[in-house]
């Protein structure tokens, strides 16, 4: 568990209009550790990772990326960094088989124009196997008729396959059943322990208990606390996320 | 190659079901109707399945067949282009303006005749432009690609009929002073002389050397129709390209998010359809040594039914090439088989129109069903892994 933030977001801002989204928010991910990102519906969750994945600019504030400042002005530039986001519709093509969804956008080509099929899809199976990835039937089926669970782990088996040193998981639970739940937060244990920094939004406490390190809770775009998951009780985040502690909201202390 | 060998334990080894062999069935459906309609029609006349006539299917079929590519492009990211008809009547107009009365350039005095090649360059460029007008109406002001290309259909068709003011561009053979003659061979002509097959044909032994005579003769439009399809079939299957086409009609909002240039591959696939609609109005205009106007009305309605009768769903992201060009053969004998049998233009209108009907038909019950076997699977692995963790 390193000290320092991978990513290290300091004051960032962000207004749709009328909307205030976010005002002046840090935010830090660490290699190794799992950060939860929690509060209610437009507490600025999803405005925060968007800025971060550069799917569109923060007013304000700075990005500090291992210890430099960095600018994200599009998807291609976090990308490049290392920071994959896994959105909450799973960003999966249904009709494509796995192999083709890990690499869609960045098809490996063999000879001029050709796909590579062969390259691809042993580096899918490593991935998936340095994942514990273990119950598909095939890299060549289509991912309509894999399980829920299926499709997340293949999600973030792409996220992950790009030496990627950060990953978004924007809800990633929040349609599985049970069985499907525990395999998804077992690969996000894996993912940390493999020394990648993962930041995880859910709606679930209970979840967010069994898995995360810290806890950072947004509430209304004021980022309310920071939490040591050790540290605290479930009663207190969710004071924290309903009626905010808000030491950082002016004029509310 | 097909199949992951360390990611994968058991469940290796499954008979088929029966909705298995029902899922091939339905998959195969255009081959079994090409195969039904030829069998059929083959009984009715002796004449149907002669190379001589396969030929003949053939050339009508190239024109469908044409087309049928540049559509499956565009229905497989879930658009459509209704403009393909008025592009083959444009470009006609364009390449027989361009023989008989070359680019007149009022300004310098001159008037400029262009070699045949040059002809034909200009105007597959010319359904480029307007395919490439299309794709930027539709991702850059964000157009449904129905009222897009219909704005098209209207557009070109009017631009096709104000080049002539409404006239036909007749005898387009060029003249040898300008040196722009031959044309006419690109819709009728062969690689081998017709009369040098024929005189082989006729000489030779049996049956079958002269039916392989005769496909000796292949006229250069039904050439054209292969080499696109090699193309095509390659470019879907084997390039990111294709593989983007298909994620796009897939989920075109995952596709962005991975990466994909959704915007520039949707201009390219209509620019495809541009360029095969020119080419198809290159042949036709050849073929008649002539330049019509109307040239190419109803051609997108023929180009879509040969596409979904080939197994390509309107919805976008699954289907083939191989599939449109069957579905191109499927029409091409049940038309030439129903002239040949004798059913009156009237019935086979009905007929066709049925037979499209029902190809979507059976369209859907696919795509249930697979919607069903998808479903399936799902439960069973929910169980099995519900099994395992308990």
């Amino acid at each position: 568990m390193s000290e320092t933030p991978i990513l290290d977001v300091r004051g960032v801002s962000k207004r749709f209009g009328a909307v205030q989204a976010l005002t002046n928010v840090d935010f830090q991910a660490r290699s190794g550790e799992v950060m939860a990102l929690v509060g209610d519906n437009g507490a600025g969750k999803s405005t925060l990772i968007k800025g971060i994945a550069g799917i569109y600019p923060f007013d304000g504030g700075e990005i500090h990326f291992e210890g430099k400042k960095v600018n994200i002005h599009n998807p291609k530039d976090s990308a490049a960094l290392g920071i994959e986001v896994v959105y909450q519709d799973l960003a999966l093509a249904d009709n494509l088989d796995v192999v083709a969804n890990m690499f869609l956008g960045r098809e490996r080509i063999q000879k001029p124009w050709q796909l590579d099929e062969a390259s691809m899809e042993k580096a899918c199976i490593e991935t998936l196997v340095s994942l514990s990835v273990s119950t598909l039937r095939s890299v060549r089926q289509a991912v309509a008729g894999l399980s829920g669970g299926q499709r997340q782990a293949i999600a973030v088996a792409k996220a992950v396959m790009w030496n990627s040193k950060v990953v978004i998981l924007d809800e990633p639970t929040a349609a599985l059943g049970v069985a499907q739940t525990r395999q998804v937060l077992d690969l996000v244990k894996r993912l940390a322990q493999q020394g990648l920094a993962v930041v995880i939004i859910s709606h679930n406490l209970h979840d967010i208990f069994e898995v995360a390190d810290r806890i950072t809770v947004l509430r209304l775009g004021y980022k309310v606390k920071e939490f040591l998951t050790k540290d605290t009780t479930q009663q207190e985040v969710v004071h924290a996320i309903t009626a905010g502690t808000l030491e950082s909201v002016p004029g509310m202390v | 190659m097909n199949q992951a060998k360390t990611a994968t334990p058991a469940k290796a080894s499954r008979s088929y079901t029966s909705t298995d062999i029902q899922q091939i069935l339905l998959q195969a459906r255009a081959y079994i109707a090409l195969i039904l309609v030829v069998a059929v029609f083959s009984f009715l006349s002796e004449a149907f399945l002669t190379p001589a006539n396969i030929i003949i299917v053939a050339k009508q079929v190239a024109i469908n067949a044409i087309l049928g590519i540049g559509m499956t492009f565009v229905i497989l990211t879930g658009g459509i282009d209704l403009s393909v008809g008025s592009i083959v009547g444009l470009t006609a107009m364009i390449a027989g303006g361009l023989i008989n009365e070359g680019l007149v350039l009022p300004y310098f005095g001159v008037i400029v005749y262009f070699h045949v090649w040059m002809i034909i360059l200009i105007s597959l460029a010319l359904g480029a432009v307007v395919g490439m007008v299309n794709g930027l109406i539709i991702t850059r002001f964000n157009v449904a690609p129905f009222i897009a290309t219909l704005g098209m259909l209207y557009v070109a068709r009017g631009l096709a009929l104000l080049r002539s003011d409404g006239d036909t561009y007749p005898n387009l053979v060029g003249r040898p002073e300008f040196g722009n003659q031959g044309f006419p061979m690109l819709g009728a002509g062969t690689f081998l002389p017709t009369e040098i097959v024929n005189g082989w044909v006729h000489s030779a032994q049996n049956a079958f050397m002269a039916g392989l005579y005769t496909f000796l003769a292949i006229p250069y439009s039904v050439w054209i129709m292969i080499v696109f399809t090699l193309i095509a079939a390659f470019v879907a299957a084997k390039t990111p390209f294709g593989r983007q086409v298909y994620a796009i009609g897939g989920n075109e909002r995952a596709a962005e998010l991975s990466g994909v240039r959704v915007n520039r591959v949707k201009v390219i696939v209509y620019m495809i359809s541009g360029v095969c609609s020119a080419m198809v109005g290159l042949i036709i205009a050849s073929k008649l040594v002539a330049a019509h106007p109307a040239t190419g009305v109803f051609f997108e309605l023929n180009a879509i039914a040969v596409v979904v009768l080939g197994g390509t769903s309107l919805m976008g992201g699954r289907g083939n090439i191989g599939g449109t060009i069957i579905g191109a053969f499927v029409i091409g004998a049940l038309s030439t088989g129903m002239v040949m049998v004798g059913v009156s233009s009237f019935w086979q209108q009905v007929i066709k129109g049925a037979v499209i009907v029902l190809a979507v038909i059976v369209d859907q019950m696919q795509a249930r069903m697979q919607e069903r076997v998808a479903l399936q699977q799902q439960q069973r692995l929910e169980l099995a892994t519900q099994t395992a963790e308990g």
